[in-house]
């Protein structure tokens, strides 16, 4: 809290005129859970329910020789963003890699449920995690899937969920399939989305299937800059907690319709990427069959450059996020 | 149990329901009423490919059938564990399926989830665990990830593990286990009265709208907090 | 029934006079590997309570020996600390213990007394 201070006041002497922006200079995938949420909603704003005070940590935990945390590894509430009234949720990447446990999914499930009755002007996830929480097998696996029933009953009453993902951990398994229901996601270049990590895939198909070690190639498959590039990210934005607080704002109020035509435009883009892709797993090629102009260099180009490239494909506009 | 037998358990040697590789679709009728069929076979690992072509069946039944009820047969080792689904973006595509189930259910057409084989993770999640209830056939295996890959990933030894299966709810694979958890719905009786078919009458005809699972897992005594912890999230003030 | 691997639970009570002003429940930290949460609120209490859970087992005499010089150090009443550890150092877990008390406040005259945080 003190660097963040320090930081602040760093960009206010620097900034002459304008203020610095909430939250501005401030890594999020070096945050906590708890600090990026601090500093992403308006200050002081968070008001948090069911707090570690409360106790409800993890049954099952124990059993294992693994110590559970006050929270189940995630903080929930309500809070305003630039005003508006919304909820809130934020994962513990450090804490089981953010995986879901019974508890932990029930506050997720409980506050999506909330928001269906309550009605906030939106409900953001600050998502970061590995899945289920194999320590929870079955219990987890359950609660990811009331999760993903949850979000679904919002878009269906046109409440907007957007998950924010930027974490180390990247958002994965059955969160990553949760975050893909949600009306909007907003990934930075360090963020991940996808299904299984390139360790599991390595340990079952072998390292010339994915090498786990090979950054640059984790990244090229499942980091931000491709999942925007190929219209399965609403906006690509630096790790920056300004810069998500920003993007959240601007796409707040603009739910994702849960009809047959919103439906078929996805399942035209999805289809159409699978269909245009060359043999092999290489995200270049993908993307130059896409229209990315010298696909080649994607990897170098930071957001704000990237932003110009991506295809104007009817589909991208249309069937992305 | 083979797909081709369960169908024929259901509906008789006259039904459309065809295999396409690990592919299940086709239309079959229950008591003269049209009920579109699909799902996996083989142990399927569902890649984009597959996701894509279940979603599609959904998203024809929704334009072309107002109100059919949908059927929806899960065996599979869960999802593709290969670098060109995930290119794809497999959660993304796995994501899509879900929706189009939630469409197809707000449309009034009844979902129901049935694991005649196997269930794992991934291709769980998106199938069975999507539709408005998911029942089992009582010799369906259903987990989240095998025994030697749990250890690797938790760090657990591979015998602690097994003992844990042995007969603690949350690590064992019985379909019983998701039964007490509120996972799977009820467990098909071949040997009852009008056997499969019958159970398949009774299944459609009470599916639930809202998901149930917790308040089940709650009552069954498998599952106790998930339910009391939604429940305090509702009242908090 | 006591797991044969599991988490070794510590309490501690500490004799203390220094009362904080009356404050919500805080909390420092993260249960991450080489590192612990700290959940510190107001109890009834006459000194400081500390209770932790910790995932390396066997080093009662230096959490002793930490959480004493604590103690000696800020003297807490009416406090209590819950601890969720995942084999933090000494050095870490003292930071996370300043950090937990670096949130309480005092009434105007016990705060001249002791400031050496």
């Amino acid at each position: 809290m003190n660097a963040m201070n320090a930081m602040n006041d760093m960009n206010a002497m620097n900034a002459e005129n304008t203020p610095p922006a909430r939250g501005q200079g401030l890594s999020w995938a070096e945050c906590s859970a708890r600090e990026r949420l601090a500093a992403f909603v308006d200050e002081g704003s968070f008001h948090e329910w069911l707090p570690p005070a409360a106790r409800l940590s993890s049954p099952h935990l124990a059993l294992l020789g693994v110590p559970a945390a006050f929270d189940d590894g995630v903080a929930i509430g309500r809070a305003t963003l630039g005003g508006h009234a919304v909820f809130v949720a934020a994962q513990e990447g450090e804490f089981m890699g953010g995986g879901v446990g019974e508890v932990h999914g029930a506050k997720l499930t409980g506050l999506l449920q909330r928001a269906l009755r309550d009605r906030p002007a939106a409900v953001l996830l600050l998502a970061e995690s590995g899945g289920v929480r194999l320590h929870e097998a079955n219990a987890g696996l359950i609660a990811v899937s009331e999760v993903m029933r949850a979000v679904l009953a919002l878009r269906v009453a046109g409440i907007p969920v957007l998950a924010l993902i930027g974490g180390a951990n990247g958002c994965f398994g059955g969160m990553g399939i949760v975050a893909a229901c949600c009306d909007r996601v907003i990934l930075s270049d360090i963020g991940r989305h996808a299904m299984s990590g390139p360790e599991v895939i390595e340990a079952s198909h072998g390292v010339d299937e994915f090498d786990a070690r090979d950054r640059a190639l984790v990244w090229r498959t499942t980091g931000g800059k491709h999942r925007w590039l190929c219209g399965d990210a609403t906006a690509l934005v630096e790790d920056d907690v300004a810069a998500f607080r920003a993007a959240a704002l601007h796409w707040l109020a603009a739910p994702r319709a849960l009809d047959l035509a919103t439906l078929e435009v996805e399942h035209a883009l999805l289809a159409d990427r699978l269909q245009r892709c060359p043999p092999g797993a290489e995200a270049p090629p993908l993307w130059a069959a896409l229209g990315v102009p010298d696909a080649a260099r994607v990897p170098d180009l930071d957001a704000d450059e990237l932003r110009q490239r991506r295809p104007a494909l009817d589909l991208i506009r249309q069937g992305g996020f | 149990m083979l797909w081709q037998d369960l169908c024929t358990a259901l509906f008789g040697a006259e039904h459309a329901v065809q295999a396409d590789g690990d592919f299940i679709c086709g239309e079959a009728r229950l008591d003269g009423r049209p009920i579109t069929v699909f799902g996996s076979t083989n142990h399927a690992a569902v890649g984009v490919e597959l996701a894509l072509r279940q979603a599609r069946v959904v998203l024809d039944t929704v334009a072309a059938h107002p109100g059919r009820p949908l059927l929806l047969l899960v065996d599979t080792q869960g999802q593709a564990l290969r670098r060109r689904d995930e290119l794809l973006g497999i959660h993304r595509a796995m994501a899509h399926l879900g929706s189009c189930v939630e469409l197809a259910r707000r449309q009034g057409h009844p979902v129901l989830g049935l694991v005649y084989d196997q269930a794992l993770s991934g291709g769980f999640i998106t199938s069975g665990l999507i539709a408005d209830a998911c029942d089992a056939l009582p010799e369906a295996e259903i987990r989240v990830m095998r025994i030697p890959a749990m250890a690797r990933v938790t760090k657990i030894a591979e015998d602690r593990l097994q003992a844990l299966s042995a007969d603690n709810p949350v690590f064992a694979p019985g379909v019983g286990n998701y039964v007490a958890m509120g996972g799977v719905r009820r467990l098909w009786d071949a040997q009852a009265p009008g056997g499969l078919a019958q159970a398949l009458r009774d299944a459609l005809a009470d599916l639930p709208l809202q998901d149930e699972r917790a308040r089940l897992g709650a009552e069954r005594g498998g599952r106790r907090l998930a339910a009391s912890v939604i429940d305090r999230v509702l009242a908090a003030p | 029934m006591t797991p044969a691997v599991g988490t070794e639970t510590l309490q501690f009570d500490f004799p203390g006079e220094r009362r904080p002003l009356p404050f919500e429940p805080v909390l420092v930290g993260v249960v991450g590997s080489g590192n612990l949460e700290i959940l510190i609120e107001p109890a009834e209490t006459a000194g400081c309570r500390i209770t932790l859970d910790t995932s390396a087992r066997g080093f009662g005499a230096i959490w002793a020996a930490v959480l004493g010089d604590f103690q000696q150090r800020h003297r807490l009443a009416g406090v209590a600390l819950a601890m969720n550890d995942m084999g933090a150092t000494p050095a870490v877990v003292s930071l996370r213990l300043d950090q937990a008390v670096a949130h309480l406040r005092w009434p105007a005259a016990a705060a001249a007394v002791g400031e050496g945080e």
